[in-house]
Order: C-alpha cells, then sequence, then structure tokens
C-alpha cells in the first residue's frame, strides 16, 4: 500500500496542476471584459422601420464591401422571408400592410452585435471574438466548426458554409475596418432615408428615445436592443410590435450568465471530490479489514511473495 | 544474421498464440469467414467510405444539416450517446475500487474496456462532424474557457487518457510486462478518482451545453439544472449498460471465463437494486423540473406525450422492473430494466441535442442515410474491436500469473 500511495500522489499532483489551471480559466465565466458594462461607448447602430423605404441599397452596399455576390433582384425576392446565408450578410424583409396607414413595412436583419454575445462566450478556440469598439469578429484560422455558436445565438444569426471543404461560420462583421478609418458601415453609408444612423451606443439610445417620446402615438415604447440579450449594439425602434417585423421575443439577461452557475462547479469538484472519495476508499478498506478481508491491490499474493523472500 | 534466425521462429509463435489464437493463418483467416463477420465488415466499410466522402465532398453532401439544425446525427447519437453509454467505467470502477463493492471486480475490465472503446468512437464521430478537426490544437493556443464544450473537450480528452491507462492493464498481462503493469496498478486509485472527477464534469457539462439555448430548447427538456440531469443519468447508463453488456458478454465469451467464476445473476440483482434508485431518483428530478419551470399545461401537447414517453416509458418504468426484478430475485425484470433504460438515455441525448432542439420550426432534421450509416458504422466497429480484445486479453477474468491484482 506504500508503494500505491506514492503512485497515487505522483499521478494526483500532475492531474491537480492541470485541473487548477483549467478550473482557475473555466471560473472566468463572466464576460465583461474591458469594455464598460453598458457598452455605452461602443459604436452601435439605430434603425428607424418607420423610415425604412425597403429599398434594399444596404444589401447591395453590404455585399460589395464584403465581397459577396449581388442582392438577388427585387421581383425575385418579393414576398418572400429571407433568411441571412453564408454569402448574404443582411436582409431587408417587407411585412404588411401591417402599419396604421395600411403599408408594408421594413425590417433589415444582421448580426445584433450583442454587448455579451453568447456566440463568442461560447466558442472553445475563441474564433469569435467581442471588440472594445463594438464589433463581433470572427477569426476564421482559429475556428475549428463545431457550430456552437449557432446553437447558442438567440438571434440566429451565424451561418455555416456547410458546402465547403474548409468552411466558415459567416456573418455581418459591422464593417471594423470602415469603423477603423472613421467611416459609417457600408450599409448605413448608403441608406437614403435615414432609417440606419450610426453612432455610439448612449447617444443613439437617446435618440431613439427622443424620437418615442416626440412621438408618442406613432412609436412602440420600446428600443429593441436596449436591454434584449443583455442589450445590443444594433438598436431597434418601430411603431408595430417587433414580433411583426419577424423579430424573435429574446429575454433581456446576457445569455452568458445562463452557464455561469455550471461553469463555476469544476474548481468544487476537483478540489471536494479527491478527498471525499479518498476518505470513502478508507472507510471501506478499513470495513474490509475489520470483517478481515484483503483486497489491497496485489494484497494477498504479495504479502505471501515478501515472506518468501524473507524466508 | 544468427541472432535473427534464431528469434524469427519465437516471434512467429508469440504473433500466433497472441494474435491468431494459436491457429495457424490459413486456419485463422478461415474461421473469419462467418456471416456476422462479413456483416460487420459491411457495415465498417460503408461507414468508413462514408466518412471518406464526407472529408472529399463536403458535409452539406453528406449529412442533413442545415443553418437551422447545426447539431445532428453525430452529436446527438456518436457523442452525446457514445460518452453516456460509456459511464460504467467509472461507475463500477469507483464502486469497486473506491467503495469496496468488491463482489462486482469480475465486471470492472468489460466496463472500463467498453468505457474506453465508446470514447474512442465519439472522439471519432466529433472529429467527422468538425468543419474543421484539424484546427483541434487551437483549443491550446487560444482556449475558450468560458465555453462549456471547453470544459467538455478537456475532460473528455484526460478522461480518455486515464481509461487508455486502466485498460492497458489487461494489455500488460497479456503481452507479459511485469515491470509497467506494476507500475500501473500503483497508480490505479489515483486513475479511479480521476476517473470520477473528470466523468462528474463533462458528463454534467454536456448537460451544460444547452443551457445557453433557452428559447430554442423545448420548455419541457430545457432546465437550469439541466447539468444535474446528465450527471444523475449518466450513472442511470452506466449501470444499466454494465447489466446489458454483462447478459451479452457472459454467454457470448462463456470460453474466456475461468477462475474466478461471477455469479452473474447475483451481480445483476444487485446492480437492479443501485440502479432501481438512482433512476427513481432521475425520475423525481424530471419531474421537479417540470414543477421548477411550471410545465404541467404542456405536459397534454404532443411534445409533453413524448416527454411523458421519454419519463414514464423508459425511466419510471425501468426503474420499477429494477425494483421489482432486485426484490423478487427475477433476474429477467432486471434486464428488461437495462435494456428500457440503455433506450431512453439514449432517446434523452438525442431529445435535448436534437428532436425537441429548435422544435418550433416549420421544417425538422431527418438524418441522412449517410450520418446513419456512419453511427452504425461505428457502433459495429466498438462491438467487433470489443471482441477481438476480449477473445485475446484478459478482459473477462484476469490472468491467472497476475493473481492477487485488484484492479
Amino acid at each position: 500500500m506504500k508503494l500505491s500511495r506514492r503512485g497515487f500522489l505522483q499521478v494526483a499532483g500532475i492531474a491537480g496542476t492541470a485541473a487548477a489551471g483549467l478550473g482557475a480559466s473555466t471560473a472566468r465565466a463572466s464576460f465583461h471584459t474591458s469594455l464598460d458594462a453598458k457598452g455605452e461607448n461602443e459604436n452601435a447602430m439605430l434603425v428607424d422601420t418607420t423610415l425604412c423605404a425597403g429599398c434594399r441599397g444596404c444589401e447591395a452596399a453590404c455585399a460589395e464591401a464584403n465581397g459577396l455576390p449581388a442582392p438577388a433582384s427585387d421581383e425575385a425576392v418579393k414576398g418572400a422571408r429571407r433568411e441571412t446565408a453564408p454569402e448574404v450578410f443582411t436582409v431587408v424583409n417587407a411585412f404588411g400592410p401591417i402599419g396604421h396607414d395600411g403599408d408594408d413595412r421594413f425590417a433589415k436583419r444582421q448580426c445584433m452585435h450583442c454587448l455579451e454575445p453568447a456566440c463568442a462566450s461560447v466558442c472553445m478556440v475563441r474564433a469569435l471574438d467581442k471588440t472594445p469598439t463594438g464589433p463581433v469578429v470572427y477569426h476564421g484560422e482559429r475556428c475549428l466548426g463545431c457550430r456552437y455558436c449557432m446553437v447558442a445565438c438567440p438571434f440566429e444569426v451565424p451561418k455555416y458554409q456547410y458546402d465547403k471543404l474548409a468552411p466558415l461560420v459567416r456573418k455581418c462583421t459591422f464593417c471594423p475596418s470602415r469603423q477603423a478609418e472613421g467611416k459609417k458601415p457600408a450599409c448605413a453609408s448608403v441608406c437614403p432615408t435615414g432609417a440606419l444612423t450610426f453612432g455610439k451606443r448612449r447617444a443613439l439610445i437617446e435618440l431613439a428615445k427622443g424620437r418615442i417620446y416626440r412621438n408618442p402615438e406613432k412609436y412602440l415604447h420600446h428600443v429593441y436592443g436596449e436591454h434584449e440579450a443583455g442589450g445590443t449594439d444594433w438598436l431597434y425602434i418601430s411603431d408595430v410590435p417587433f414580433e411583426q417585423l419577424g423579430m424573435k421575443a429574446v429575454r433581456d439577461e446576457p445569455y452568458p450568465d445562463k452557464v455561469q452557475g455550471a461553469l463555476s462547479a469544476p474548481p468544487f469538484v476537483m478540489t471536494l471530490w479527491p478527498p471525499l472519495l479518498m476518505g470513502l476508499y478508507a472507510f471501506s478498506k478499513r470495513r474490509d479489514a475489520l470483517n478481515g478481508n484483503h483486497h489491497e491491490p496485489g494484497g494477498a499474493a504479495a504479502e505471501a511473495k515478501k515472506e518468501d523472500r524473507h524466508g | 544474421m544468427a541472432s535473427t534466425a534464431l528469434t524469427a521462429p519465437a516471434r512467429s509463435d508469440w504473433f500466433r498464440e497472441k494474435i491468431l489464437l494459436g491457429m495457424d493463418l490459413r486456419t485463422y483467416l478461415r474461421s473469419l469467414a462467418t456471416p456476422l463477420n462479413a456483416l460487420a465488415a459491411v457495415l465498417i466499410g460503408l461507414g468508413f467510405t462514408v466518412l471518406v466522402y464526407r472529408f472529399a465532398a463536403g458535409l452539406a453532401s453528406a449529412t442533413n444539416l442545415s443553418q437551422a439544425q447545426p447539431w445532428g446525427l453525430w452529436i446527438g447519437f456518436d457523442m452525446m450517446s457514445g460518452i453516456v453509454l460509456a459511464a460504467g467505467g467509472f461507475t463500477l470502477g469507483s464502486a469497486v475500487h473506491l467503495f469496496g463493492m468488491h463482489e462486482y471486480h469480475p465486471i470492472v475490465r468489460p466496463a472500463i474496456l467498453t468505457a474506453f472503446l465508446g470514447y474512442v468512437l465519439a472522439v471519432v464521430g466529433l472529429m467527422a462532424d468538425l468543419g474543421k478537426p484539424w484546427n483541434f490544437f487551437n483549443m491550446m493556443l487560444t482556449p475558450g474557457s468560458t465555453s462549456a464544450l471547453f470544459e467538455v473537450a478537456c475532460c473528455v480528452l484526460m478522461y480518455t487518457t486515464v481509461l487508455l491507462l486502466e485498460f492497458l492493464v489487461p494489455v500488460f498481462e497479456w503481452l507479459g510486462w511485469r515491470k509497467v503493469h506494476a507500475r500501473l496498478e500503483q497508480a490505479m486509485l489515483a486513475l479511479t478518482v480521476l476517473s470520477v472527477v473528470f466523468s462528474t464534469m463533462h458528463q454534467s457539462a454536456l448537460g451544460s451545453l444547452f443551457l445557453i439555448a433557452p428559447a430554442k430548447l423545448h420548455p419541457l427538456w430545457y432546465s437550469p439544472y439541466i447539468f444535474i440531469f446528465f450527471f444523475i443519468s449518466a450513472i442511470c447508463a452506466g449501470i444499466s449498460m454494465v447489466i446489458v453488456e454483462g447478459s451479452l458478454t457472459h454467454r457470448i465469451f462463456q470460453h474466456r471465463i475461468t477462475g474466478a467464476h461471477a455469479d452473474m445473476n447475483k451481480l445483476q440483482l444487485g446492480l437492479g437494486k443501485a440502479g432501481a434508485i438512482v433512476l427513481f431518483a432521475y425520475f423525481f428530478l424530471k419531474l421537479q423540473g417540470v414543477a421548477e419551470g411550471e410545465h404541467w399545461d404542456l405536459l397534454l401537447t404532443g411534445w409533453g406525450a413524448w416527454f411523458l414517453l421519454e419519463t414514464v416509458g423508459f425511466v419510471l418504468v425501468p426503474s420499477l422492473l429494477y425494483g421489482y426484478g432486485a426484490r423478487y430475485k427475477r433476474v429477467k425484470f432486471v434486464r428488461a430494466g437495462a435494456v428500457l433504460t440503455v433506450i431512453g438515455i439514449v432517446l434523452n441525448r438525442l431529445n435535448v441535442s436534437v428532436i425537441a432542439y429548435n422544435w418550433d420550426k416549420p421544417t425538422h432534421y431527418v438524418p441522412s442515410w449517410m450520418e446513419v450509416s456512419v453511427s452504425i458504422g461505428l457502433v459495429t466497429l466498438g462491438v467487433v474491436a470489443f471482441r477481438w480484445i476480449a477473445n485475446r486479453m484478459p478482459i473477462m477474468s484476469e490472468d491467472p500469473n497476475f493473481a492477487g491484482s485488484e484492479f
């Protein structure tokens, strides 16, 4: 048993070191990085759906800026509810007639760039990353293609290139390189009606609420994205319920928080299980000893051999 | 030259004894030509061919995965179910080596071998499903430690290593390597502790994976405590798989069981008693999950019927079968309970990861025949590998030359 215990200590020591590292890192489950908690200074976008005329100029500009195929013609998409796709980062769908004026309403869809993105929190190689200025960016060279980001995203945004041999996750990038040059994202730069306003998140929330307060009869008193999924950098205001624009009712709390409780368990398991199990082992051994059984590794036979050697 | 001439016959003898089961090559090959072997060869060959095709043509051409259904059969069955059905390794290992239930010692080795094969095949299934598996090493370069999947991957990697080391004990007995065998035996206690630590973490973390998708998983299956459900049901699966596999192997490998002959019926009745308790606890937990979310009304829907089929038909019923069988010493009831539990746990893993995921979408995922053939091929490969190993190595009973070995 002496040798056995040394073996135990050796292996347990190695494993303990590894386990402690894992525990320390998994314990850091919160997704607040260097950015301020409410993301007020992040770059953001306000979509005023009452101003959108459905010209789909943003779709074309997005395709051009990201080197994607040009969007289908108006005729081809009429009446169809389209989703974003690996080669389509944004779509503007028509809903209606649903307005008080008996007209259509239009809703642009793209990545919401959450303040605490579920996709980035579940990526096991950090291929998705929240940048301090706002965009949730994707590093294809890190990605191993587990598609957990697609499972996690409450807005169903990340799309996968199933048809490629080295497939990538694809979604709206929020044009970080244009932002770095001080330019608006491609979609906002071409919007002719002012439906898309690019700016700091704090300023845009004030702008959105200002519009609502000045036209309380017109707008719903809700800025979609202010609290959804813990807050997003894309904000929407509307005069029809958001569900009618195909937008999901998403919970307010940050999604990464949902996993925190479970993810904080490993350090406890790793520190509590071994002593508890060893205690049970000691207990069962003592019971065996009281019962007169020998069930140690190499017990009776080893004992006999020792006797022989001495003899 | 002289030395090779001397050792050559010895080597071929070794090969003949250890690999060919004492037959010469021709007799051995002829002995392989059975209808069941032919079937196994076809199934494995088909699965392997599809795997090659999947990597040559991409996921889209081999699977029915979609933007709405990113995880299909390979995750839901090969990985999620493969790992939970391999839980017998740590369940039985800890019962015997830590809790002193020595009467179960004769069935620890088959349980550990099953677990080891199960994990290896689960990893193969996962690799087939990953879009860019060659980027796996990035887990070390840029670790995403906030991910439950990261925890799963790390623990599965470490636990598979632990299982490999535990499996090496019979391998070393087979090879007659006494020195390393003795060294390994010294570490077995620690390995058993580690197997419980890692299993606790990754079996429950497989459930934690879905904590992030509250709106996508059907409310009857989503629970903030899903990771506890997964851990408890893993123990149910472990116990039940040991019974199912014990019944099969004990019959098939009768000729390999020499020396310490285990009273399989008695062991299975004992396992049934444990199974009854753990399964009932699991059933109660599932009920608690419904109560906690106040989802009673959902039980009256179609999804509710499906949920009741899983929790009553494959949790409560087997728990009662176990209890009845153990109480009245009717081993057939215990075995029936074990089969139902195994089906039920696989059903649960498929429900959580595939069937009840995105349940409100208009179109539903149905696996392609190619996905199915890979899964069947992997299971067949596991069975064949088990048989190959159990026919040669001291799995069903210890090597008498290593008598007194506790592990």
